[in-house]
């Protein structure tokens, strides 16, 4: 591996100028391998937000640098970084995120239709992701007839149909109850396992920052502590 | 993308029906307003050419007075006599024919039935200047106009009121005191643009009106047909050179009569047509404005309402113009849907319009695929500020929109 998936260097994000200025990263250094599992935690207010959206190319640093793949994601402009969304990343949100009255099938292609993929492929990769995630046979029902859990799943499937890199998890288990909660994990770490993909999660659940490979927490815009688990904690992981 | 972002947007007005249905009827009335006026009016101005045209191009109309029609200028001036008409009949060249034309309301009684309409005193030039054909019977002749004969020539109109529609000919109507004798039946003529019916008529020679209704020797109006080989100008000049002579009137001062000819009535009448048509069309594009403003309007809540979404399509790698896209391709698919409604309201509505006012249906395809043109600009025009605004979302913001 010749350079990192992610490598933050001194990055920082203010808000606001002046005296109303809101430092949320004071200088987070942070490097992320290929096919790592991360948890980021920290009490609110403690930037996990603002380092999310950096690393999902939603947001740009106010200063350091972010290089993806070894790209320089802060010199990006507004539509590069959106195609380097629509590429290499995946998002999975707290709140699901899903297209209201349009069925798990639609809400899956709806990548694909921005990369231009023809019809029947879309359907095609639509229906093997739905299937990836347990929901075979629920193609066609909206998010409203669908239970929180089956609604992750869905935007789980709409994130992994690209085939991303990167999986960018925003509290995912937030809003399901802790059955639903360990299904969801299970699952992301089952694509980290199998198919190598690396995943990002911001959580305030210890529960759930388990079952990731290393802990990274933040306190007042900076990382406090970096741990990585042993190799026995982490064949244990699964409960 | 572009036939995505078509089935994406006709999907989201299905979706929401009823608003969508709410938003464009600004757009639907607009633009069914536009065709309709624009058609009725295309339709009004033909039947009036048609009209005019039915009379012949060659035809000079000649009223005291200054304008055609009631005016200040007309109480004063001197009525002509039947010697102006001989005197045009001798003295201009190229002329067919000379009609001296005066009328009378009177009340018509016959069969116990009676009936209020206009008796016209005329020639039997009239006739055929006039293109009237027979539907039975005769014209009076000659003898008959010098003789002041109590003769009359009817519409159909006098028939179906005052007969019944039975056959009039050789039947007898009373006309204040006297009796004439029905000898001749007009073809029906139908009703002119105007409205008012041209079957409504009885004609007489000239001298038995002037003798027996009107009681004087005035006439009121000549009618003069050129002949087809004769210039309409020239006879114009002559015929109006004429009559500032034989009225006395002085070389710097204005005629007291005035010398129209049905082209130029034609014109006038059509050009009075064509600047309502373009009002009302007018009146009716301010209408298709305002429809798009209620587009604009919807398409504004729908991006608020919709903010949401277009975070998850920002994140998930919708690019700015694709965002911008789908908006402005809504907005002009509302438009159009709103344009293709209207045109077939308008059809329907001008059918039936042209139908009440008895004038001919155009179908104007310049019109109906400037307007349809006109919603989807609409569309594009106010859909693009909304558009725009989706667009510009700031995908973190949107996301966290509730």
């Amino acid at each position: 591996m010749s350079e990192a998936l992610i490598v933050l260097s001194g990055v920082t994000r203010s808000f606001g100028s002046g005296a109303a200025a809101f430092q949320a990263l004071r200088g987070v250094d942070l490097t992320v391998e290929e096919g790592d599992f991360v948890a980021i935690m920290g009490p609110s207010g403690s930037g996990k937000s603002s380092l999310m959206n950096i690393l999902g190319c939603l947001d740009t640093p106010s200063g350091g640098s972010y290089r993806f793949r070894g790209l320089a994601v802060e010199s990006l402009g507004r539509d590069q970084r959106a195609m380097l969304r629509r590429h290499a990343l995946g998002f999975i949100f707290q709140g699901f995120n899903l297209l209201a009255r349009t069925s798990a099938q639609e809400n899956v292609e709806l990548p694909l239709l921005y990369r231009g993929e023809p019809a029947a492929r879309r359907h095609e990769l639509a229906r093997a992701a739905l299937a990836s995630v347990g929901l075979s046979g629920w193609e066609h029902h909206t998010p409203a007839e669908l239970s929180g859990g089956q609604q992750q799943r869905v935007a789980i499937a709409r994130a992994l149909v690209t085939g991303p890199s990167l999986l960018l998890a925003d509290e995912p288990t937030g809003n399901l109850d802790s059955e639903r909660s360990r299904e969801i994990m299970d699952l992301l770490a089952g694509l980290n396992r199998e198919q190598g993909i690396t995943v990002l999660m911001v959580t305030h659940e210890p529960d759930m920052a388990e079952y990731a490979h290393r802990i990274v927490r933040l306190v007042d815009g900076r990382i406090a502590s970096d741990t990585r688990k042993g190799a026995l904690q982490e064949a244990g992981g699964v409960r | 993308m572009i036939w995505n972002a078509l089935l994406l947007a006709l999907r989201e007005i299905r979706r929401n029906l009823m608003r969508s249905f709410l938003t464009i009827l600004g757009i639907v009335i607009g633009v069914s307003a536009v065709i309709t006026m624009v058609t009725l009016g295309n339709g009004a101005t033909q039947a009036v050419s048609d009209q005019i045209a039915s009379l012949g191009s060659n035809l000079l109309i000649i009223r005291p007075g200054q304008h055609l029609g009631p005016g200040r200028d007309s109480a004063g001036a001197a009525q002509f006599k039947v010697a102006d008409a001989d005197a045009l009949r001798n003295q201009v060249s190229g002329l067919a024919a000379v009609v001296p034309v005066s009328s009378k309301s009177v009340t018509l009684v016959a069969m116990s039935r009676n009936w209020s309409s206009g008796v016209t005193g005329t020639s039997h030039d009239w006739f055929a200047t006039g293109k009237w054909q027979l539907a039975g019977g005769r014209i009076f002749n000659e003898a008959e106009e010098r003789a002041g004969a109590a003769v009359c020539v009817i519409g159909d109109t006098i028939r179906l009121e005052l007969f019944g529609g039975q056959d009039p000919v050789g039947q007898q109507i009373r006309v204040k005191q006297f009796s004439c004798e029905v000898i001749g039946l007009l073809a029906s003529k139908g009703q002119s643009t105007m409205g008012n019916d041209q079957d409504d008529v009885v004609v007489m020679p000239l001298r038995t009106v002037q003798r027996r209704l009107t009681g004087s020797v005035d006439v009121a109006t000549l009618m003069v047909s050129v002949r087809d080989d004769a210039s309409m100008e020239t006879a114009k000049d002559q015929v109006t050179w004429l009559m500032r002579e034989r009225r006395h009137i002085g070389p710097g001062d204005n005629d007291d009569f005035a010398v129209m000819d049905t082209r130029q009535i034609a014109e006038t009448l059509s050009g009075a047509t064509k600047v309502m048509t373009g009002l009302l069309g007018a009146v009716a594009a301010v209408s298709l404005l305002v429809g798009g403003i209620g587009i604009m309007n919807i398409m504004l809540v729908s991006v608020t309402e919709r903010t949401r979404e277009i975070g998850i399509r920002l994140a998930i790698g919708a690019l700015e113009r694709e965002v911008l896209l789908q908006f402005l391709i809504e907005a002009v698919a509302l438009a159009s849907l709103g344009g293709i409604v209207g045109i077939v309201l308008a059809t329907l509505a001008s059918i039936g319009g042209a139908g009440l006012m008895h004038v001919p249906y155009l179908f104007d395809p310049a019109i109906n695929l400037l307007s349809f043109g006109f919603s989807a600009a609409i569309g594009v025009l106010f859909g693009y500020v909304p558009a725009r605004r989706a667009a510009r979302l700031d995908p973190i913001e949107a996301l966290r929109h509730e």
